[in-house]
């Protein structure tokens, strides 16, 4: 040891080798840290025990193996085909669906109004800008829940379809929820949507091109020509190929309920009306704040070169609001999702009803609250992946 | 003095008035209602539906309204129906809905506990308190408020938790919720900063995992679940569960507040109490701590009015708080339908606690800004 050769070793400090003596903090830190985990192992060690024993004395079943049982339990709405026939794994799939259908919508739709409401409040107009801070105010300060059952009690106090009220043509609003005129899906539409997401991917390689392109000699191209041959153009045409297929479904009273059109049930709607008003309460606020994040010299500096209001918009201020926005807006959007679980109240049938009623069936808590808890936290851990992902593609590389 | 010679001296003139059209309710309107023939439209189609939904709400709220009627006889309310409100919900129910299934004659208990819960909330806003007596108000107040819920001594007949209800339920289950969350959440948050690897790998996981999945599942879990963890005998009230799980939920939440807090103590504060050789409970307890929470009061507060508003969601595993209280007072057949007064009732309860607290977080922040600048 003493016949080093490598210098830098020379100079690195002396090693210490580990003192067992209570004066060492590395010895200390080792003994706190084994009396720590040692004290989680013991007690989860005896719940587990006791678990064991409670599930052998009241003779409930373990493991997953109900999944593959016929569920027996109705559903009222689903994006696939479902019967009580299916089994449980075919009725959680749907409640999964149930709860990513409400919690996309109400994303979309949260952000959409929460950032109207977030410039209103900034608005030049004292009136809606008023407006706005009452809202806001109100809504953040009146628990989600107690909405849900107004929305719910509201929506649920509206006449029967024989009255119902009938804003617009084929559009109806009663006890029985929202009717709304569609047409018959086909499979030409769904290749249309689908030329519409090939169309955006490639335009927003076609964007990268373009940019390229400027980069190099300078010269701006227009992407609006781009934009409106593939998010346009192409969905129309391959509907058209396919034979332009459009039958309309308007929705029409026949007995005691309306057929055909497309229907949003009470608790879909409120669930939805409660998740957007709420969520979009404190989008406001995060856009607002991100909005008074760019400092004003920003916008007068963009309009001294020349730039127009779309441009210093769009190029100056917000790249730079949205450095403010974005990682608080994950969480509303997580908080979103989470929420939507509130749906049980309601009698929406999203993950935690079917799973609730599932555990209510076969008596099985322990694997029914797995799934719950295993459902968020993977979409928790899919939202929050995407929005670092995007969070680290608009953060300002520093030197 | 004397040998200053003074200069022209401007001869004083009148001073006039600004001319009244920048001055004055006129030029405020023009400036802030009616600049431009955009501004002025959205000005007056807002207003036009801001009148008549006031005045709708007027009718249906105040001229319309029956306040009261004779024992049950709700059919007054149901001709009324959509035109008027029917408040004598809130007049027969209103003892019900604050103290749930409490003994009627005993409701000035619930109702002390009440003050005394307000009173405390107060007492800790007010920063002349901010001192270590303070954790022993708090304490003997819990203990007070204890004493009058259960009852059985000092000739107070004794009250099970199965009686108990309505707004004292709402405040206990969020005032020892962060009575208790806040301490757990220092030392997660210190553990989460920890350079211990094992410590700081279970504090991660603990907050991650809490963060990841919704109350409900929590609260689920609390009920269902917990009873198969314990040993056979044991058994733990349902209302002392739910506020086990309202304590681990809100610690998770609370550690990132606090932790954020002592992210952005600087280094030099941790390397000087180091270089003082303090240890690491007097450095946390005596340099970090007091300035780390004092930066992040007001995300504090704010967090503090999230969990209050989250105390509602016990609805769902049936403990009787304020909300749940609402909901079965109009399951009474002669009190069905009357859903929007009640829950606009207690939609006022809510507001106006979360209301002063956010109100007090706001005004918190604006002197906390301005002592530091």
């Amino acid at each position: 040891m003493s016949s080093t050769i490598d210098p830098r070793l020379l100079r690195a400090p002396p090693k210490k080798g580990l003192r067992l003596s209570w004066a060492d903090e590395r010895f200390r830190a080792i003994v706190w840290q084994v009396l720590i985990v040692s004290a989680i192992v013991f007690v989860i060690w005896w719940l587990v025990r006791n678990t064991q024993h409670n599930l052998e004395v009241r003779r409930i079943a373990t493991g997953f193996g109900f999944l593959g049982r016929e569920a027996g339990l109705p559903i009222g709405e689903s994006l696939i085909s479902y019967t009580p026939r299916d089994t449980y794994l075919r009725a959680l799939t749907v409640g999964v669906l149930n709860t990513l259908n409400v919690a996309v919508v109400g994303v979309v739709l949260a952000t959409i109004f929460g950032t109207v409401i977030g410039i209103a409040r900034l608005s030049k107009n004292w009136l809606v800008g008023r407006i706005a801070t009452i809202y806001v105010e109100v809504i953040r300060d009146v628990p989600l829940l107690l909405q849900l059952l107004f929305w719910y009690t509201i929506l649920q106090s509206l006449p029967g379809p024989r009255q119902a009220i009938n804003p617009a043509t084929g559009v109806f609003l009663s006890n029985r929820g929202l009717k709304l005129p569609f047409f018959h899906w086909e499979s030409a539409h769904t290749a249309a949507f689908g030329a519409f997401v090939i169309g955006c991917v490639a335009l927003w390689f076609v964007a990268k091109q373009l940019r390229a392109k400027q980069y190099a000699d300078g010269q701006p191209r227009a992407l609006w020509p781009w934009a409106l041959g593939l998010l346009l153009g192409l969905p129309i045409a391959v509907w058209l190929v396919l034979g332009a297929p459009f039958t309309t479904d308007i929705p029409a009273l026949r007995g005691f309920n309306f057929s055909g059109g497309l229907n949003v049930s009470p608790e879909y709607f409120a669930l939805l009306i409660g998740l957007v008003t709420y969520t979009a309460g404190f989008i406001a606020e995060i856009v607002r704040a991100g909005i008074l994040a760019v400092h004003q010299g920003q916008w007068e500096a963009a309009q001294a070169l020349g730039l127009h209001r779309g441009q210093v918009l769009n190029r100056i201020v917000l790249p730079q609001a949205l450095r403010v926005i974005v990682p608080p807006m994950t969480s509303q959007f997580l908080n979103l999702t989470k929420n939507s679980s509130l749906a049980v109240a309601i009698g929406y049938q999203d993950i935690v009803s079917i799973a609730n009623t599932t555990l209510n069936q076969t008596g099985q808590a322990i694997e029914g609250i797995a799934i719950i808890m295993g459902v968020y936290l993977t979409i928790s851990l899919s939202i929050s992946l995407f929005m670092n992902w995007y969070n680290a593609r608009i953060t300002l590389v520093e030197r | 003095m004397s040998d200053i010679t003074a200069g022209p001296v401007p001869t004083p003139t009148a001073s006039r008035r600004a001319p009244i059209s920048t001055t004055g309710p006129w030029a405020w309107a023009r400036a802030n209602l009616f600049s431009g023939w955009a501004s002025t439209a959205v000005t007056l189609l807002l207003a036009y539906f801001i009148i008549t939904w006031a005045l709708g709400f007027i009718d249906w709220a105040f001229v319309n309204a029956i306040w009261s009627v004779p024992n049950n006889q709700t059919q007054a309310c149901r001709d009324l129906k959509g035109v008027g409100a029917c408040w004598a919900v809130i007049t027969e129910k209103h003892r019900f809905i604050l103290f749930g299934t409490y003994p009627y004659e005993e409701q000035w208990r619930p109702l002390l506990v009440c003050l005394l819960f307000i009173g405390l909330y107060i007492v800790s806003a007010m920063r002349r308190f901010w001192r270590a007596e303070l954790g022993l108000i708090w304490i003997v107040t819990l203990a007070v408020i204890g004493v009058l819920m259960w009852g059985g001594v000092l000739s107070m007949s004794f009250v099970p938790q199965e009686r108990w209800g309505g707004l004292p339920i709402t405040l206990i289950l969020s005032t020892f919720g962060i009575a208790f969350a806040f301490p757990l959440s220092i030392l997660v948050a210190l553990g989460r900063r920890s350079k211990m690897p094992a410590i700081k790998m279970i504090c991660i996981v603990y907050v991650e995992l809490i963060r990841g999945v919704p109350l409900i599942s929590l609260l689920f879990m609390a009920s269902v679940m917990f009873p198969l963890f314990l040993p056979d005998g044991m058994n733990i009230d349902k209302l002392l569960r739910a506020q086990v799980a309202i304590i681990l939920f809100a610690a998770a939440y609370l550690a990132e507040v606090v932790r954020a807090g002592l992210q952005a103590l600087p280094k030099g504060q941790y390397e000087a109490a180091d270089a003082m050789g303090l240890s690491y409970w007097q450095k946390t307890g005596l340099i970090v701590l007091p300035q780390a929470l004092r930066t992040v009061i007001p995300p504090l507060v704010n967090t503090f009015i999230g969990f209050f508003k989250d105390t509602s969601l016990v609805l769902i595993i049936g403990i009787f708080d304020l909300l749940t209280a609402g909901k079965t007072a109009i399951v009474e057949p002669a009190w069905q339908g009357f859903g929007v007064e009640v829950y606009i009732f207690i939609a006022l309860i809510y507001f106006c606690f979360c209301f002063a607290m956010s109100r007090y977080s706001q005004s918190l922040e604006a002197t906390l800004n301005n002592r530091r600048r």
